[in-house]
């Protein structure tokens, strides 16, 4: 029978199925990080049980870590007892861990693949929404909560049910100046952010298959914010070419017969799908948010809604929104002053990102008016990006390029966007105080941000390069 | 172990028809350092309920002494972003029981599940008469019995059937845990991984 990538991927990863029960899920890897585990660890000590596969856990440090001076012990309390836990519990359960120091730490979501452990046909957990980044390389992988961390460090294991399956497709030539991110924010703002509660969507479409693996993931990352369990692409050979030769990827004849593997991971031809949407590349603007979920994006040309164009009932929840981001109806956001430039996170901090970023900004500066930070996602990327000198492109322009981890995507280190700040940010919510207390986020890709920084305003990037061509 | 049971429950309500409500604002990402699971509840919805200096906003619906309960009835899409079990957890640790609202965000979902939170999903319709309900009378008691999978308005008689996922319902009603009944299956866990 003709069957999806995804169902393909489940069946293989099914241990047992009962009428009536959830299906018992076989986890390959597990990844840990300090704020979503302790209390699962708490949990085993209780029921006296060890961890069940502790070399498929992979722990490290990223939610809390400064991205300053991180050689030095973390200044706030509880962010260091937290980090310090998560040290105790992987030596206590024999985890291997990537903490601050080791040449391996980074954002979670950013060292799985770059190791080589995340891999097409796998399934992936982990304590973090934006697990879904994992499903660029044809894999299953999904964020869940503490006791479900706790279920899979007893188990290896997860009870679930099987979601239903979406098809996006997109086809066709993007415009210069429009990317990945720009994709993702377009679906979303296309299908709002419930849109794909439930399902399991896989992304498909020439255009999708003409991206890097680092724009795969950027599609990936952000499926969580639709709503959907998990996003996926068939692996193929940008895939196979990222993964091969990375340190855990398999090596010799074990290589040889993953890829065979593999190459049978796609969803076949008449494979059927409960939802199937469709996109026009051609018609994607370089994006931007202005509201406070995902969902609320528009081209960055476009005027931001007006409360009437809503149904009733849905008008004091959006008048919120414009409130709590100081704009009002019909404001162009194109040409408004911003505050800070956050370019990081699980969505866009890969060396693709920086390399990105800094061809772009070589020979220009900043805005006087704009703070910038650069948050590579791993040492790996940071110590990349120096190799490749674009620390010193970014210092030039008043770009400091700082250390690895989640950073003002969620400000759970001292990286807080100020209350009532406008920040145009390369992560992935634009939640009420997502980036700080009060903090306005604008949500936006790598090239946006970078020429919001060098102006000051929000800017359309096409506007740059048009310039850019004619010089 | 066992977990929290739920079977039924007949209370006032608190109302907060606000849509999206995702989980940084249930609780913040800045208070989720602790390393246990208690405490939670006084930070929950944190910058909606206090200021800055950490007064109480008299706006807010949770400071507002007319409405208490353990129902709280919220706007769609309820719990959306991120997957932190920390939002189930405040939720339960300031008091509330269950949770209704006309969609749920799917992390969220499972993760009240696995607290004894019970999420209960309603039309669209069903959940403005709930709100109609509570406007009208501040102290119109809702009633939601878990075994018959029916919410109802006590005063009007109104009511309506919610989906349960059969086997969470059985581990609501009996405080089974999924991990007992997972450590149950591990001859077939250890026989998938040597057939591998």
């Amino acid at each position: 029978m003709a069957q999806t990538l995804f169902d393909k991927i489940w069946d293989a990863h099914v241990v047992s199925s009962s009428e009536g029960f959830p299906d018992i899920l076989y986890i390959d890897t597990h990844f840990i990080h300090e704020v979503t585990s302790p209390q699962a660890f708490d949990g085993l000590r209780k029921r006296g049980l060890p961890v069940f596969r502790p070399k498929q856990t992979v722990a490290t440090a990223d939610h809390n870590v400064p991205t300053w001076d991180q050689h030095l012990p973390i200044k706030e309390e509880l962010s260091r007892y937290q980090v310090d836990m998560l040290t105790k519990n992987c030596a206590e359960f024999g985890i291997e861990l990537y903490g601050l120091g080791h040449p391996y730490q980074g954002i979670v979501h950013v060292i799985g693949p770059e190791l080589g452990i995340t891999r097409p046909g796998g399934t992936y957990v982990c304590g973090d929404s934006h697990t879904s980044t994992h499903g660029a390389f044809g894999a299953i992988a999904f964020g869940i909560g503490t006791s479900q961390v706790e279920q899979v460090l007893a188990t290896q294991c997860l009870l679930q049910s099987r979601p239903k399956r979406m098809k996006i497709e997109v086809n066709g030539k993007l415009q210069a100046g429009v990317g990945a991110k720009d994709i993702i924010l377009y679906i979303i703002a296309q299908i709002s952010a419930a849109g794909g509660t439930g399902y399991a969507v896989e992304y498909a479409g020439d255009t999708i298959r003409g991206l890097s693996m680092e724009g795969r993931m950027t599609i990936c990352n952000m499926s969580i914010e639709m709503g959907a369990r998990c996003g996926l692409i068939a692996p193929d050979e940008t895939t196979i070419n990222y993964v091969k030769g990375r340190e855990f990827a398999p090596k010799g004849e074990e290589w040889d017969k993953a890829v065979a593997y593999w190459q049978t991971l796609y969803s076949d031809e008449d494979a059927e799908f409960d939802a199937v949407l469709s996109y026009r590349a051609e018609d994607i603007e370089p994006m931007i948010t202005y509201g406070t979920n995902p969902g609320m994006g528009i081209g960055v040309t476009q005027h931001v809604p007006e409360t009437a164009s809503f149904e009733h009932k849905e008008q004091a929840s959006y008048k919120k929104a414009l409130d709590y981001m100081g704009l009002h109806d019909d404001e162009q956001l194109l040409g408004k002053p911003i505050d800070y430039v956050f370019i990081g996170s699980c969505t866009n901090s890969r060396i693709e990102d920086l390399r990105q970023v800094a061809d772009f900004v070589k020979g220009k500066h900043k805005a006087d008016n704009v703070t910038v930070w650069v948050v590579p996602g791993s040492k790996q990327v940071q110590e990349q990006a120096i190799r490749e000198g674009l620390d010193k492109i970014f210092n030039a322009a008043g770009f400091p390029l700082r250390e690895p981890g989640c950073s003002a995507c969620l400000g759970m280190n001292e990286d807080k966007i100020p209350a009532g700040k406008y920040c145009v940010s390369t992560s992935n919510r634009n939640f009420e105080g997502r980036q700080g207390p009060n903090s306005r986020t604008f949500l936006a890709s790598p090239l946006t941000a970078a020429a919001s920084a060098i102006t000051g305003v929000v800017t359309d990037i096409r506007e740059f390069l048009k310039e850019e061509e004619l010089v | 172990m066992s977990t929290k049971i739920f079977k039924h429950v007949q209370t006032s309500v608190v109302p907060l028809p606000i849509e999206n409500i995702d989980t940084d604002q249930i609780i913040p990402a800045r208070f989720l350092k602790a390393t246990t699971r208690d405490g939670f509840g006084n930070n929950l919805f944190r910058d909606w309920r206090f200021d800055n200096d950490g007064n109480p906003k008299a706006d807010f619906v949770l400071n507002e002494p007319i409405y208490s309960g353990k129902i709280l009835v919220a706007g769609k899409n309820f719990g959306c972003g991120s997957s932190r079990e920390h939002a189930a957890w405040a939720i339960a640790d300031y008091g509330f029981d269950a949770v209704v609202s006309s969609f749920f965000a799917d992390i969220f979902k499972g993760n009240a599940l696995n607290n004894g939170l019970l999420p209960v999903q309603v039309s669209e319709d069903f959940l403005a008469k709930i709100f109609d309900a509570v406007y009208a009378d501040a102290h119109a008691e809702v009633e939601i019995d878990l075994e018959g999978q029916y919410i109802k308005i006590a005063g009007t008689g109104e009511q309506e059937s919610f989906e349960v996922n059969a086997y969470k319902k059985a581990c609501m009603i009996n405080g089974y845990d999924d991990i007992d009944y997972i450590l149950s299956q591990t001859e077939k866990i250890e026989e998938f991984e040597e057939a591998r």
